[in-house]
């Protein structure tokens, strides 16, 4: 048995085979052949396994979504069995002497290109479906990890580090737990594992030794230890550990359905944190009041083109019609520092958590704001909407942004389009500047949403991004709670709302100060939010208000 | 030789999943079915090429069927579009 020591960023206790997950493109071999025949028969011989897997999930696909929404994978097989496709190969190996995969890749690239270069968005994102199946040939002749994950048992995923556009692509019901090598305790894998309560281990430096790909592992993600072949005595033990979690998780099913006040009658609007559609069915399972943080990027992330409105407008109105009435907060195009999409071109940037992002990104084009802002006010007319912008440093930056909106508003009203007048415009406090001028802010805003990732990597000086800084990253620092003290001063002394929709929201370390501080909002990843509601529930702030106050001195 | 002309209204035009039923029509026939469409032209019974040819709404298509079962082809294929776009 050998142990790991990582750091735990999500609860749970997982048992299963580690999957070693390896950067797409990074290890396709290129080499030159002699038998060319033997080369086109293995293409053949793959291109018929990928023929056969996209039969199996056409099939599966039929019953759990419905034969419309299954014809992808029909289309998929029409793909590999298109003679234009055929024929690249084809005359890749036979003329240039390269093997399959390389062949592939390259005719991947080809194709991909001609839809990419189409007017027309929709065709524009077909280039994904040729990438797709000529990653499904890849994988079958490279025997590598990313497609074993849809085909296999559920597994535990060993990655050096996951790329938000990864985590979007990822098929995330067989996967148990996340291990990384790399990442923070903010980075994209420990939200994804919170969002799925999968447990998950960071900085687990050695998890990527190639012999432990396929091992049966334990995860651990409460003490951040990993065991690679436990003997039985672990096993046991864990079992136990397994066992305990469980029966926590059942009893916090009972709390579905209970308001969440304190003793003493404060109450808290609990929200949730999500990333895409689909995480909608996790609020709901998890009781959440609303959502307090939509991050809109994740519908420009893992794209070659910007969604168009359109695209855009389908999104909001879904999200907003499966909230049934409730609070939906999305959060403006937050595309820059970690989170980065080619196509915008972006110039590099030695600093990018201090370059143009988010909010400057928006500022500094315009057009794409806009894009993003029609499709809101257009998809308002579906529920509660509340537009929230991120990064921002100044007065003048809300103002301008409130120019905008105003334009966007104005052009709706001249093409006669639908909005509702009533949507609610806030933004995100999370820089320190922010934090330090919340009050000139606030008249100008019907609320805050205190982001304190942000708030801290910027207010105590440390790349969060970084896993040799994690040391210095203490978000309990007394500067960073008297921020937060002093935006939800700001915020009610102005008649606003101020709520909390950062990491530290769920800390339930903290609960007792910022009911003490009376929030009115905590947004978490949807798993914990029944946690945090047990912790409301038992809290009786009358009794420790000055005892809890006492952390800001 | 026949042929038909269609003016697709299916506000997507031919997008995935239409193109992908055209195809699986169009692979009934023995005939060699041709589109054409803004001057450019593609193989009925090919994915990408009819994919390829970006048909957006408002688009003219002239179908084309020749062979032994051009008849058929063209029947069944003009139902096929007043259907689906």
């Amino acid at each position: 048995m050998i142990t790991i020591q990582g750091q735990g960023v999500c609860g749970g206790v997982a048992f299963g085979k580690l999957l070693h997950l390896k950067k797409a493109g990074s290890k396709i071999p290129r080499t030159y052949i002699q038998d060319t025949q033997k080369e086109w028969k293995r293409f053949e011989e793959a291109r018929k396994s990928a023929e056969q897997q996209l039969d199996d999930l056409y099939q599966k696909a039929i019953g759990e979504v419905g034969e419309e929404n299954a014809m992808i994978f029909e289309i998929h097989r029409m793909m590999l069995e298109d003679p234009d496709y055929l024929d690249s190969v084809k005359t890749i190996i036979q003329e240039q002497r390269l093997n399959a995969e390389s062949a592939v890749s390259i005719t991947a690239d080809t194709f991909s290109e001609m839809f990419a270069s189409m007017d027309n968005s929709y065709m524009q994102a077909r280039g994904a479906d040729v990438k797709d199946i000529s990653q499904r040939i890849l994988s079958i002749l490279t025997d590598e990890g990313r497609l074993r994950l849809s085909s296999h048992a559920p597994v535990i995923i060993g990655a050096e580090d996951l790329a938000p556009s990864e985590t979007v692509e990822m098929d995330k019901s067989g996967i148990l737990a996340f291990v990384t090598e790399k990442g923070s305790s903010s980075s994209h894998t420990a939200i994804l594992a919170r969002t799925m309560n999968s447990p998950a281990v960071i900085g687990a430096v050695g998890i990527m030794e190639s012999t432990y790909d396929g091992a049966d592992i334990i995860v651990d993600g409460f003490s951040g230890k990993i065991y690679v072949d436990p003997d039985m005595q672990t096993v046991l033990t864990m079992q136990k550990k397994k066992e305990q979690t469980d029966r926590q998780t059942e009893l916090l099913s009972k709390l579905k359905g209970v308001k969440p006040i304190t003793k003493d009658g404060q109450s808290v609007l609990l929200y949730a944190n999500i990333g895409s559609l689909s995480d909608m069915a996790l609020v709901y399972a998890n009781d959440g009041m609303g959502v307090g943080l939509f991050r809109s990027e994740f519908l420009y992330l893992g794209r070659k083109t910007y969604p168009s409105e359109e695209e855009q407008f389908s999104i909001y109105k879904s999200v907003l019609q499966k909230a049934m009435g409730k609070r939906v907060v999305i959060r403006t195009l937050d595309i820059g520092a970690d989170k980065q999409a080619d196509y915008f071109a972006m110039p590099q940037e030695d600093n990018p958590a201090m370059g143009v992002r988010a909010v400057r990104l928006c500022l500094t084009r315009p057009a794409v704001f806009k894009t993003q802002l029609r499709a809101l006010y257009r998809a308002s007319m579906f529920g509660k909407l509340a537009i929230m912008v991120p990064m921002i440093t100044s007065l003048d930056e809300v103002l301008q942004v409130k120019d905008l909106m105003k334009e966007v508003r104005e052009e709706l009203r001249q093409e006669h389009l639908t909005f509702r007048e009533d949507c609610e415009f806030g933004i995100m406090i999370e820089t320190p500047a922010a934090a330090i001028i919340c009050d000139k802010l606030a008249p100008e805003v019907d609320f805050f949403s205190i982001g304190t990732n942000d708030l801290t990597q910027y207010t105590l000086a440390v790349d969060r991004q970084n896993p040799d800084a994690t040391a210095f990253l203490n978000p309990h620092h007394t500067a960073i709670l008297r921020l937060i003290d002093t935006v939800i001063k700001a915020a009610h002394q102005a008649g606003i709302w101020a709520g909390i929709c950062g990491e530290l929201a769920g800390d339930l370390e903290l609960t007792e100060l910022f009911l003490a501080m009376e929030v009115d909002e905590l947004s978490v990843s949807p798993n914990q939010i029944l946690p945090l509601k047990q912790k409301i529930l038992s809290c009786n702030i009358s009794q420790i208000r000055e005892t809890a106050l006492n952390l800001l001195k | 030789m026949q042929q038909f002309t269609f003016t697709i209204t299916d506000p997507q035009g031919i997008h995935a999943r239409p193109a992908g039923l055209l195809v699986k029509e169009a692979s009934q026939f023995e005939s060699d079915i041709s589109l054409q469409c803004n001057g450019k032209s593609g193989d009925a019974k090919r994915i990408f090429s009819v994919m390829g040819l970006s048909v957006l709404s408002g688009a003219t298509v002239t179908v084309t069927a020749e062979g032994k079962d051009e008849d058929a082809a063209i029947h069944t294929l003009e139902l096929f579009f007043k259907e689906n776009f």
